[in-house]
């Protein structure tokens, strides 16, 4: 049961690492529009690049 | 995809095996086409000519994808609204001032709101504008603003280009406004959301934790993880104290420091007596560990005030995306031809070309052309007025009916506009300070409280031991936290802010919600301000009755279909309706503010303001010349038609109410309102439109200017103060922004300027006075329901109170018990509020 002196910290650390996360996506503006990327997976064209790929296949 | 086979064609109506009598359907947006435009055996059919340009811009550029993919995901589809601009003003300097941004790596960078936007296929086909407008680097948009951030190259691509490619795609851009407040705004929601989440995953850690040290006290606990444990949960306890749950206490202690009260100090107390006493226990190694239900207390109340924070930040986005959409540009001329400019870069002495139907941007005198403006929204003036060259005019009116020329003599601030413009912000401070109910309870909260923890604190004292004091104390403490309050009222608040929004209407702040909803006649009453033009009345003329001839109802249609004026109009529409056939004219000529004249198989006909035709006629025989006084002294609008210099008809037209004033302005009075009505419109008119209101003559006020309607607003306010009456103003026009700002509650109405929008509370997007009466009942239901939360919270407390101080309830049950109580105000708040929608509540009124 002593295994519990390391595995509460490393939960701990791993709960701190998600919060991390978190915090730059939210920073990064991920959660501002969370209307529109839902339906950005439906287009299945190639990325775009700029003006050069010309017709979609 | 293979160009031969358009994916559009199945659809559209000449398909073989279709129905040959279903309607053909327009290949673009999907409305019926109309008969006469239907191409017999073309592949595509289109409804309009936007649609077609569209389509042919579509398919021109490769991007027939665009079809397929709104066939898949789109509910409903929309004409295009593509108005063939050009958008050279967007090239102009002072619009790059105002609304481009320079990137790092030398692009520019632009936030456009569109028209049209709807589903999927649109985010497609927006952002494929890399691909079909060179210059293009990457284009942005977000659905839920209609917003684009779209990048660009102003080496290869003016930003005109852009606009104009987006035009013809359907989608008609205009430039967002207010995106600077916007980012701070972002900038708030994003660190009120990371707020949340830590607190979400702190309470969440800190609950596992509690949940082994509860399973311990039943099944045994070796004491060094049980140490272990409560050490671990302390740590965590006080990160979500002074992280995320800082901001409990900061508000608290400038409520302290103002003197006031608000909810947050009680919540307070409990977290640091909680908090007190765990760090207490655990270093001592006896007693319990609060910090699980710590955690969970200061989550639970950040997610109530993140959701109503969301919902008030949505209303806002709305309504400041339909500011977007009031045109900021105007011709200027520039060496003799109209150029399109930003009004931005306006400047004494330029000239202007001002379209029928256009707004006019700046104020300047009149130099060529003669029209009819209507200045409704700026004076609350139910008529237009006619205008020749030397005749002043000012922004914001709307010019009605022939092209005019203007030189400009003011702009900015300096117009009529801008001094009403800094007429709102003295509104706004005169505004007086909204003290929420749940905060109004939280003074008293906090002295019971307080008492009862010291009396509590002192009686076991004498009776037992400091310990058992302590203990009983925090229990207290703990359980008499009005979390339920605080969390329920919020959500109450954002469930309301949604239900509104629902059914039409814009509600920025909560508080508002609640002042409107605590007007309940017997001890507190309610004064309801109106401006007639617009929000008692349609805003529009009605012909109330026709006097003489009804067989020349079809001259007059023909001598009015041509004209813009609301006059015209409403003469055309009435005897539309009245079946009266078409007849023939020569030589029309308008007469600007007087009225129209033409050649008929009858000879000579005139039809215009009464005065102008008597004086150009012979003296009308006795009954008509007793309907032209009458109508007049009525207050009515009066034309008259004559035919061969003898007035043979007479017309009384009149500002209608709506349909469902009256019934809703006296449910309104049973409600406990007081109707009144501040208008900038002539008095016999103001008379006239009341007249079946039943609003005695002392509440009627005319002719009033918007610094009159501001100074009435806050003599009103100021007696509001002491529980007299909550003062609530609704109106349209810029007239009433200054008023609106002021009054304890502004309402914009449907249809209102643009500075009303942004000056008031609440937009109620529907028309008619119903929408007032169903906002008022939803705030009445809203504040019904926060009410009643709080009684069950009290209940809670005072029960478990009562309990902790005999010492009945460990600090563990109290923990246990504090969530129950949240959800059950939880419940009632969903339940209190998922009733009827704030539409259907309209539709009863009316």
């Amino acid at each position: 049961m002593s295994v519990l002196y390391i595995m509460a910290p490393a939960a701990l650390v791993l709960a701190g690492v998600a919060i991390a996360a978190f915090i730059w996506a939210a920073r990064d503006g991920q959660f501002d529009d969370v209307d529109t990327p839902q339906h950005r997976a439906l287009f299945d064209d190639a990325p775009i690049e700029n003006g050069d790929d010309g017709e979609p296949k | 995809m293979n160009p031969t086979a358009s994916p559009a064609a199945g659809r559209s109506g000449h398909d073989p095996h279709a129905d040959p009598t279903a309607p053909v359907l327009c290949t673009h947006c999907g409305l019926v086409v109309p008969e006469k435009l239907v191409e017999a055996g073309a592949g595509n059919q289109f409804c309009c000519g936007g649609c077609r340009v569209a389509y042919d811009t579509i398919t021109g550029c490769g991007l027939e994808s665009y079809y397929e993919l709104r066939d898949r995901s789109a509910k409903d589809r929309r004409a295009a609204t593509g108005a063939g601009q050009k958008y050279a003003a967007y090239d102009a300097e002072a619009f790059a001032e105002a609304h481009v941004q320079q990137t790092a790596s030398g692009l520019r960078c632009v936030e456009l709101r569109l028209e049209g936007v709807h589903c999927a296929a649109c985010v497609w086909l927006i952002e494929s504008l890399p691909r079909v407008s060179p210059g293009v680097v990457e284009a942005r948009l977000s659905l839920a603003t209609s917003s684009a951030r779209v990048v660009w190259d102003p080496e290869q691509t003016p930003l005109s280009s852009i606009a104009s490619r987006l035009d013809s795609l359907g989608y008609r851009p205009h430039p967002a406004r207010g995106t600077t407040t916007r980012d701070l705004r972002l900038a708030a929601e994003r660190s009120r959301l990371i707020r949340m989440a830590i607190a979400g995953a702190l309470a969440g850690n800190n609950m596992l934790i509690a949940l082994a040290l509860h399973a311990g006290v039943f099944n045994g606990i070796e004491p060094r993880f049980a140490e272990l444990f409560r050490w671990v949960s302390m740590v965590i306890g006080w990160v979500s104290l002074l992280w995320p749950g800082r901001h409990f206490f900061r508000s608290a202690w400038a409520a302290v420091r103002t003197g006031t009260a608000n909810l947050d100090l009680p919540i307070s107390l409990a977290l640091g007596a909680g908090a007190a006493v765990g760090t207490l226990n655990v270093l001592t190694g006896r007693g319990d560990v609060y910090f699980d239900s710590l955690s969970v207390l200061v989550f639970l109340l950040l997610v109530g005030r993140f959701l109503q924070a969301r919902q008030q930040r949505w209303a806002e986005d709305s309504i400041s995306q339909m500011l977007s959409l009031t045109p900021d540009t105007c011709r200027v001329f520039r060496n003799g031809q109209p150029v399109e400019e930003p009004i931005e870069a306006l400047a004494e002495d330029d000239e202007l070309e001002v379209r029928a139907g256009e707004l006019i941007p700046a104020d300047g005198r009149v130099v060529g052309g003669a029209s009819a403006v209507d200045r409704s929204l700026l004076t609350g003036e139910s008529l237009p007025c006619p205008v020749a060259a030397g005749d002043d005019v000012t922004a914001g009116a709307q010019n009605l009916s022939a092209t005019l020329r203007v030189r400009v003599n003011k702009v900015g601030a300096d117009t009529r506009v801008g001094q009403l413009m800094r007429l709102v912000e003295e509104g706004l401070q005169a505004k007086p300070e909204i003290v929420q109910f749940a905060d109004r309870v939280a003074g008293w909260f906090v002295v019971v409280l307080v008492s009862l923890a010291v009396v509590n604190f002192a009686v076991w004292c004498a009776a037992a031991s400091v310990t058992g004091a302590l203990d009983s104390t925090v229990a207290l403490l703990i359980v008499a936290c009005p979390c339920a309050l605080g969390l329920a009222t919020p959500l109450t608040m954002a469930i309301a802010i949604g239900r509104a929004a629902r059914g039409g209407a814009l509600v920025k702040s909560a508080a508002a919600l609640e002042t409107l909803g605590a007007v309940r006649g017997d001890k507190r009453r309610g004064r309801m301000l109106w401006d007639k033009t617009g929000t008692l009345t349609v805003g529009r003329l009605r012909v109330v009755q026709w006097h003489g001839e009804p067989e020349l109802k079809g001259l007059a249609i023909a001598l009015e279909r041509e004209s813009n004026h609301p006059v015209a109009k409403s003469i055309t529409a009435h005897c539309g309706a009245e079946g009266a056939g078409e007849e023939p004219l020569d030589r029309r000529v308008e007469h600007h503010g007087y009225g129209v004249e033409a050649e008929s198989r009858h000879g000579a006909v005139l039809l215009g303001s009464a005065a102008w035709v008597a004086e150009c006629c012979a003296a009308p025989d006795q009954r008509l010349a007793e309907a032209i006084d009458e109508g007049r002294l009525r207050g009515h609008t009066v034309v008259a038609l004559a035919v061969n210099g003898r007035i043979a008809s007479v017309v009384w037209l009149s500002d209608e109410l709506h349909a469902d004033a009256t019934a809703a302005v006296s449910q309104l009075r049973a409600m406990g309102w007081a109707p009144e009505v501040l208008s900038g419109d002539a008095q016999g008119a103001v008379a006239a439109a009341t007249e079946q209101l039943s609003i005695p003559s002392d509440a009627i006020r005319s002719e009033m200017t918007p610094e009159a309607k501001l100074e009435y607003v806050r003599r009103a306010s100021a007696t509001s103060g002491d529980g007299q009456a909550t003062v609530v103003m609704i109106g349209d026009g810029v007239n009433d922004a200054a008023a609106l700002a002021a009054a304890d509650v502004g309402i914009a109405v449907s249809g209102g300027a643009e500075a009303a929008l942004a000056s008031a509370d609440i937009y109620a997007g529907k028309p008619g006075v119903g929408a007032i009466l169903a906002l008022v009942k939803l705030a009445r239901q809203t504040l019904g329901v926060t009410r009643r939360n709080l009684g069950i919270s009290l209940v809670y407390n005072a029960t478990f109170a009562a309990l902790a101080c005999s010492g009945l309830i460990t600090p563990l049950v109290a923990a246990v018990i504090m969530p129950i109580s949240s959800a059950t105000v939880l419940a009632s708040a969903v339940h209190g509020l998922s009733g009827r929608s704030l539409e259907e509540t309209a539709r009863e009124v009316a």
